[in-house]
C-alpha cells in the first residue's frame, strides 16, 4: 500500500529524518556532478595547477558536515571542493576559485587547494600534508579560551597519521581537552602508495589509543548514515565535554590522486576500482531510500537535473568572472599598506 | 626613565599587553611554571593563569601551528621558542600557514601572532645552538621581522608586534638579555619598519641590527678617537619592512657604507641592503659598499675559533678605513 | 552535432601528449565516460574518457604519434554526419595554413585558454600561428644628430673623451657627479684612490684649488621624511599616487633636443592675469572671523596652487633622466628671501590641508627660514614652488626652476587696473602670474590648462570646493 505524503515526509532511516537524508543526498550528488564538470574544465585547460578530485568519497564530507552547527568550524586538506560545497560555500564561488577568478571563494588567490570562506567558518584547504591539524587544535583552543561551545571538524588523508603534526596535535587536544573532531579519510592510498606499504599500524583509528581522553572509532565511509551517526556523537561529546574524538572513515577515491595522475596502474588495478564503484555511496543511499519509500526515481531524477543545472550555472559564472588585475597582486599579503618594498625593488615589471 | 635590562623590558612588554588586551596569551616550552628558560615570562603565570600562560610539550611544529589557529580564530598569541634554533621544526607553520593564510584566502583571514625567542650566536654552544636565523624570515612576504638591539627598542617593538594584525617574527639577541638601557616610564611603542640612527656621523654609514649594533658603536667610538672618522650607525630594528629611506638618505650624506651582520654572508640581509644602496644612491657613492658578516661556516665550539667567526669591532674598523681610503 | 576529441591537458605542465593506444575504432558506438584512448603525458600514462556519447566517426592521430595539447585527435558524432569542415580545419591546423573555421557549438573547447583568461602561461596553441609579416627594423636614427657636450661639461654616465691608457678614467660615482656639477672633467683631476680612482676628496681638493666652475644649482637631493602615519590628514578626492611613466618616443626626443638648447633645464614661460576681487573679499571675510593669525594672500595662493596641481598631476612631476616621475603628494616650496640668498621651505601635502593649517604652518616655516633654522628635510623635496615678489611692487617676472621640480610660479603684485567687463570699462584688482615650465615634462598646452584652473579658482573661489 502506497504511503501518504505525510508518512513519507515523516519517515526515516535509522532514526535520521527524511529531510536530513534528502539534504545529505543532495550534497553528495552536487559534489559528484560538480567534480565531473571540474574534470572536464581541467582537461580543456580552463583550470590549472594541481587539482585533486573527491569522486567516490562524497559520503564522508556529506555525513560529517551534516552533524555541525552553523557556527562550528571546518578544516580540510587540499582535496577540498566537496567539503567547501557541503559546508555551504556556493558552487559559483568554488568554481570561480578553480578558474582563478576574482569571483572565487578566495578571490582566485588560492585555487583548487586553497578554498576559504570566512562567512561559513570554512577554514580552508591546506596544501602541506598534516599542516592543518595543529591549526584546527588552535581554533579549539580559542573556543575553550572564550568559553564557547563550538566544535572544530578537521578532515585529513590517511598519509597524515605517519607524520609529526598528527601526533603533536593529538597530544595537545587530548591533554588540554579541546573540542576538535578529527576525521581521517582512509582511502587506502597516499597518492600512489598503499597505506600497508608505509604504515606500521594500518588500522588507523587505533593510533589514538596513545592519547588518553581521545575517543576513536572506525566507520564505513561509504555509508553516509554511519558517518553522520559517528560524527554526530563525536560533535555532541565535544560540545558538551570539550573532548576530542578521532574517527576513521574507510572510503575510496575512484580517480587518480590528482588530475595528472592515473586512476589505476602500478598501484591498483582497474578491476579493483570498478569493484569499489559498484559499492557507490550515492547509489547505496538512493537504493535504501527508495526501498523505504522515502524517494521515487522521479524525485531523484529531478534532484539530479537541478544539481546539473546548478553546476552548469557555476561554470558560466566562473567563465564570466573577471581575471584578477595587477591591483590584486599585493592586495592581501598584509593587513596594512606595507608591501614589503618589492614594488620599489623591481622596477622592471 | 628607568635603567632596566633587555630581559626586563621584554617582560614588561608582555605584562603590559596582557593586561591591556585579554586576547593576548603566551605559550611555549617552560614559559609558565619554570618562569621561562631565559626568564622573559617571569611571574606571568601567577598573574594571568594557565589558559593565558601555557606550558607546551616540546613539539614546535604542533604548538606553533596551534598558535596560528588560535590567531585565525581571533586570539593574539605570543608563541615563545626557547631558541630560534628549535623553530626550524615550526618553519612550515610559520611560512606556509601564518605568512600565507591571509593571502591564500583572498584577505579573509587575519593572523595576529608573534613568534619570539632568542637568536644569534651565544657562547660556545656550537653549531646547532649558535646561528642567526634573521634572513630566513626576512625573505618571506607575509611576515614582519623585528630584531631589537636595546631595552627601549625591545619594549617598544614587542608591544607594537603584539598589537600588529600580521604575523611578526621577533628575534631577540641571546647575548643581549642582560644589556641595560634607559627605558621610558610611560607607554612606549616603536613602529615596526622604522630604523633608528644610533649615532650621527658625517664620514661613513654603518648599517646593522641586533647585537651587531653594539659592535658598530664600539667601532664608531674608536674610529672617532683614533682616526678622526665620524661614523653614522643605522640600527635597522626591523628587517621586514626594511627602512631603506633611512639608510639610503644616510649614505647619500656620507657617501660611504659598511653593512654589518652577524649571520652568514651568502643571501644574508646585508646583500639586500647593498642592493638598495647601489640602486638608490649610486651617484652618491665614493667607494664600493663593504660588507662585514659572520664567516661562512657552521659555528665552532672552540672559543678561539668562535671569536674569529663572529664579527668584532676591529673588523668593522678595517672595513670603514677601506671605504674611506685610509688603508 | 559532431564533438571533437582533443589531446586533453592532463597535467599542469603537459604541452604535448603521445597517443599510446586507441580503445575504440572508427564506427564504434560509445557512451559517456567510456575509455577512448590511453595517452602518455609528461608525468604518467592517462586515459581519455568520452565526455558524451555517439559514434566514433574519425580517428586522426595514430598510435605512437605525439601531438600538442588541444590538437584534434578524433571526432564523435551521429552516424553519417558531415564532418568535412572539421576535417579541413584539422588538416589546415596540421599544415599551418589558416582556414576560416566555422564555429562548432558542441566542441567543448578547441584550444587552451587565451592569455587574458588565465594568469598561468597558456599551453602552445593547437594552430601554429601564421608566419608573421616581415617587420621593418625599428628606426634607430636619432631625431637630431648626436650633440657633443660643450667644452668643460661632462655628461654623467658618459665616458666619451675619457679614454686613457687603461681605458676609462676610474672615478667614484659621487666624484663623477660632483665634478660634473662643478663643471670639471674627472680626467683632469688626479686620483688618490686605489688604481688612481678619482674619489670625493680629490674633487673637493680640485674645487678648493680654485678651478673655475660654472656652478649650476645642484639638484636638491630629496630626503624623504621617515615613514609616518598620515592618518591624521583628511583623505579626500582627488587621490594621487606615486607613479613612474614611460615617456613616449616623441617625449624622449623633445627631452633630448631641448636639453641641449638652453642649459640643463629647458624653460619656457606662461603668463596669465587673474582677477583678485572675489578672493580678496573672501579673505577679508575669513579674517574677520579669526581671532588670531591672519590668512595672507600668499597662503591662499599656495592653497589654490596645490588644489590646481592635484587636478593636474602632469604638472606635479619631475624629469628623471629617462622617465617622468609623477609625485604622489603635492609639496609646495615657498620661496623666502633671506639675508644672503633664498630658501624654499616645503609645505607638505598642501592639497590635503585646509587654509588655516596652511597659514599656521607656512608662517612657522617662513619664520624659521628667516632665522636659518630649517632642517634639510624641511627645505628639500618640493614638487612645485611659488615665488612671490608682489610685496616689492614687481608687476611680473620669471623665476628659475628649482630642479627636479618641473615648474615654478612667479607671482606679481595686485594692483587696480582698468579692464573691460561686459563691454564696460571698470576698475578691478588684477594680478599677473608667470609659470616657468620644464619643457621636458610640460608642454605649452598642459601648462596653460593648469593656469586656467588656477585662474578659475581665484576668480571663483567656489571652484576650490568643487
Amino acid at each position: 500500500m502506497a504511503k501518504t505524503e505525510d508518512e513519507i515526509m515523516q519517515g526515516d532511516l535509522q532514526g535520521i529524518p527524511r529531510e536530513k537524508l534528502m539534504e545529505m543526498l543532495r550534497w553528495m550528488v552536487l559534489s559528484r556532478r560538480f567534480e565531473e564538470k571540474t574534470a572536464e574544465a581541467y582537461q580543456t585547460g580552463k583550470i590549472g595547477g594541481f587539482c585533486h578530485l573527491y569522486i567516490g568519497q562524497e559520503a564522508v564530507a556529506a555525513g560529517a558536515i551534516a552533524a555541525l552547527r552553523e557556527d562550528d568550524y571546518v578544516f580540510t586538506a587540499y582535496r577540498d571542493h566537496a567539503q567547501a560545497l557541503v559546508r555551504g560555500v556556493s558552487s559559483d564561488a568554488v568554481m570561480a576559485e578553480l578558474y582563478g577568478r576574482v569571483g572565487g571563494a578566495s578571490r582566485g588567490a588560492g585555487g583548487s587547494m586553497h578554498i576559504f570562506d570566512r562567512d561559513v567558518n570554512f577554514m580552508g584547504g591546506h596544501g602541506i600534508v598534516g599542516t592543518h591539524l595543529p591549526l584546527a587544535a588552535g581554533v579549539g583552543y580559542a573556543i575553550k579560551y572564550r568559553g564557547g561551545d563550538q566544535v572544530v571538524l578537521c578532515f585529513f588523508g590517511d598519509s597524515v597519521v605517519n607524520g609529526g603534526p598528527f601526533h603533536e596535535a593529538f597530544n595537545m587536544v587530548a591533554k588540554w581537552e579541546l573540542p576538535v573532531v578529527y576525521v581521517v579519510e582512509n582511502n587506502s592510498y597516499g597518492m600512489g602508495t598503499d597505506i600497508d606499504r608505509v604504515a606500521a599500524v594500518d588500522d588507523l583509528f587505533t593510533r589514538a589509543c596513545a592519547y588518553q581522553g581521545k575517543k576513536a572509532e572506525q566507520v564505513d565511509g561509504m555509508d553516509v548514515l554511519a558517518v553522520y551517526d559517528a560524527t554526530n556523537r563525536a560533535v555532541e561529546r565535544a560540545r558538551e565535554t570539550s573532548r576530542p574524538t578521532f574517527i576513521e572513515a574507510r572510503t575510496y577515491r575512484y580517480l587518480g590522486h590528482s588530475m595528472s595522475d592515473p586512476a589505476h596502474g602500478t598501484y591498483r588495478s582497474r578491476e579493483e576500482v570498478q569493484a569499489e564503484r559498484d559499492n557507490d555511496a550515492i547509489n547505496s543511499l538512493v537504493d535504501r531510500m527508495e526501498e523505504a519509500g522515502l524517494l521515487t526515481e522521479e524525485e531523484y531524477k529531478e534532484l539530479d537535473a537541478a544539481v546539473i543545472e546548478e553546476v552548469e550555472r557555476a561554470a558560466e559564472f566562473a567563465e564570466a568572472s573577471p581575471v584578477p588585475g595587477r591591483d590584486e597582486i599585493y592586495a592581501h599579503v598584509y593587513a596594512d599598506e606595507f608591501r614589503g618594498g618589492l614594488d620599489r625593488r623591481d622596477a622592471w615589471r | 626613565m628607568a635603567l632596566i635590562t633587555y630581559r626586563e623590558a621584554l617582560n614588561r612588554a608582555l605584562r603590559e599587553e596582557m593586561r591591556r588586551d585579554d586576547r593576548v596569551f603566551i605559550m611555549g616550552e617552560e614559559v609558565g611554571e619554570y618562569d621561562g628558560a631565559y626568564k622573559v615570562s617571569k611571574g606571568l603565570l601567577d598573574e594571568f593563569g594557565e589558559m593565558r600562560v601555557r606550558d607546551t610539550p616540546i613539539a614546535e611544529n604542533g604548538f606553533a601551528g596551534l598558535g596560528v589557529g588560535a590567531a585565525v580564530a581571533g586570539l593574539r598569541p605570543v608563541v615563545e621558542f626557547m631558541t630560534w634554533n628549535f623553530a626550524l621544526l615550526a618553519y612550515d607553520a610559520i611560512v606556509n600557514s601564518a605568512a600565507k593564510m591571509r593571502h591564500m584566502s583572498g584577505g579573509q583571514f587575519t593572523v595576529p601572532i608573534v613568534f619570539r625567542g632568542p637568536g644569534g650566536s651565544a657562547l660556545q654552544l656550537a653549531a646547532q645552538h649558535s646561528q642567526v636565523p634573521d634572513p630566513w624570515y626576512a625573505n618571506i612576504p607575509g611576515l614582519k621581522v623585528c630584531t631589537p638591539a636595546t631595552p627601549a627598542d625591545a619594549l617598544g617593538l614587542l608591544k607594537s608586534a603584539i598589537r600588529d594584525d600580521d604575523p611578526v617574527v621577533f628575534i631577540e639577541g641571546e647575548l643581549l638579555y642582560n644589556v641595560k638601557g634607559e627605558v621610558p616610564d610611560d607607554e612606549h611603542l616603536v613602529p615596526i619598519g622604522l630604523a633608528d640612527i644610533k649615532r650621527v656621523g658625517e664620514d661613513v654609514t654603518i648599517v646593522t641590527h641586533s647585537k651587531m649594533v653594539h659592535v658598530a658603536m664600539q667601532a664608531a667610538e674608536k674610529l672617532a678617537a683614533e682616526h678622526e672618522v665620524e661614523a653614522e650607525v643605522v640600527d635597522l630594528r626591523s628587517l621586514r619592512p626594511l627602512d631603506l629611506d633611512t639608510y639610503v638618505a644616510s649614505v647619500k650624506k656620507t657617501n660611504r657604507a659598511v653593512v654589518l651582520e652577524e649571520g652568514w654572508p651568502v643571501a644574508g640581509i646585508g646583500a639586500q641592503i647593498v642592493d638598495d644602496i647601489q640602486r638608490e644612491a649610486f651617484d652618491y657613492l665614493d667607494a664600493p659598499v663593504a660588507r662585514v658578516s659572520g664567516l661562512d661556516v657552521p659555528m665552532h665550539y672552540a672559543r678561539a675559533l668562535e671569536k674569529l667567526i663572529v664579527p668584532d669591532a676591529e673588523a668593522v674598523i678595517r672595513a670603514v678605513k677601506h671605504v674611506c681610503y685610509l688603508d | 552535432m559532431a564533438t571533437k576529441i582533443v589531446m586533453a591537458q592532463l597535467s599542469p605542465t603537459m604541452e604535448e601528449g603521445k597517443l599510446l593506444e586507441w580503445k575504440v575504432a572508427e564506427g564504434d558506438t560509445i557512451e559517456a565516460s567510456d575509455l577512448l584512448a590511453e595517452i602518455e603525458t609528461d608525468k604518467a600514462n592517462m586515459d581519455i574518457e568520452a565526455l558524451g556519447g555517439g559514434v566514433v566517426l574519425k580517428i586522426l592521430v595514430q598510435e605512437g604519434e605525439t601531438v600538442p595539447v588541444g590538437a584534434l585527435i578524433g571526432i564523435i558524432g551521429e552516424e553519417g554526419e558531415d564532418i568535412s569542415s572539421l576535417l579541413a580545419e584539422a588538416e589546415a591546423a596540421a599544415s599551418g595554413t589558416p582556414v576560416e573555421a566555422e564555429p562548432v557549438e558542441s566542441a567543448p573547447v578547441e584550444s587552451p585558454p587565451v592569455a587574458e583568461e588565465s594568469v598561468v602561461p597558456p599551453a602552445p596553441p593547437a594552430t601554429p600561428p601564421a608566419a608573421p609579416e616581415p617587420v621593418a627594423p625599428a628606426p634607430l636614427a636619432p631625431v637630431s644628430p648626436p650633440v657633443e657636450p660643450p667644452p668643460g661639461v661632462e655628461l654623467p654616465h658618459s665616458h666619451a673623451g675619457e679614454s686613457s691608457v687603461t681605458g676609462t678614467v676610474k672615478a667614484s660615482p659621487v666624484a663623477r657627479r660632483m665634478a660634473h656639477e662643478a663643471g670639471l672633467r674627472v680626467s683632469d683631476i688626479p686620483g688618490s684612490g686605489p688604481g688612481g680612482r678619482v674619489v670625493k676628496r680629490d674633487v673637493e681638493a680640485a674645487i678648493s684649488a680654485g678651478v673655475q666652475a660654472s656652478a649650476p644649482t645642484p639638484p636638491t637631493a630629496a630626503v624623504p621624511a621617515p615613514a609616518q602615519a598620515d592618518a591624521a590628514l583628511p583623505v579626500g578626492p582627488p587621490r594621487l599616487v606615486d607613479e613612474t611613466l614611460e615617456p613616449s618616443q616623441m617625449r624622449k626626443a623633445i627631452a633630448r633636443r631641448l636639453v641641449t638648447s638652453i642649459g640643463p633645464v629647458p624653460h619656457f614661460f606662461l603668463t596669465i592675469e587673474v582677477d583678485m576681487g572675489r578672493i580678496l573679499e573672501l579673505r577679508k571675510a575669513m579674517n574677520g572671523r579669526l581671532e588670531s593669525g591672519k590668512i595672507g594672500v600668499n597662503d591662499i595662493l599656495v592653497k589654490v596652487t596645490a588644489e590646481a596641481l592635484a587636478r593636474h598631476p602632469e604638472i606635479n612631476a619631475s624629469w628623471q633622466g629617462d622617465t617622468i616621475r609623477r609625485h604622489g603628494s603635492v609639496d609646495i616650496g615657498i620661496a623666502v628671501a633671506i639675508e644672503d640668498g633664498l630658501i624654499t621651505p616645503v609645505l607638505r601635502d598642501a592639497d590635503r590641508k585646509g587654509l588655516l593649517q596652511i597659514t599656521t604652518e607656512a608662517s612657522e616655516l617662513v619664520g624659521r627660514a628667516r632665522e636659518k633654522r630649517l632642517l634639510p628635510e624641511e627645505y628639500q623635496g618640493a614638487t612645485f614652488s611659488v615665488s612671490n615678489l608682489g610685496m616689492f611692487d614687481i608687476d611680473q617676472f620669471t623665476a628659475i626652476i628649482n630642479p627636479p621640480e618641473a615648474a615654478i610660479l612667479a607671482v606679481g603684485s595686485t594692483s587696480e587696473k582698468a579692464v573691460v567687463v561686459d563691454g564696460e570699462i571698470t576698475v578691478r584688482q588684477r594680478m599677473r602670474v608667470t609659470m616657468s615650465c620644464d619643457h621636458r615634462v610640460i608642454d605649452g598646452a598642459s601648462g596653460a590648462r593648469f593656469l586656467q584652473t588656477f585662474k578659475a579658482m581665484i576668480e571663483n573661489p567656489l571652484e576650490l570646493v568643487l
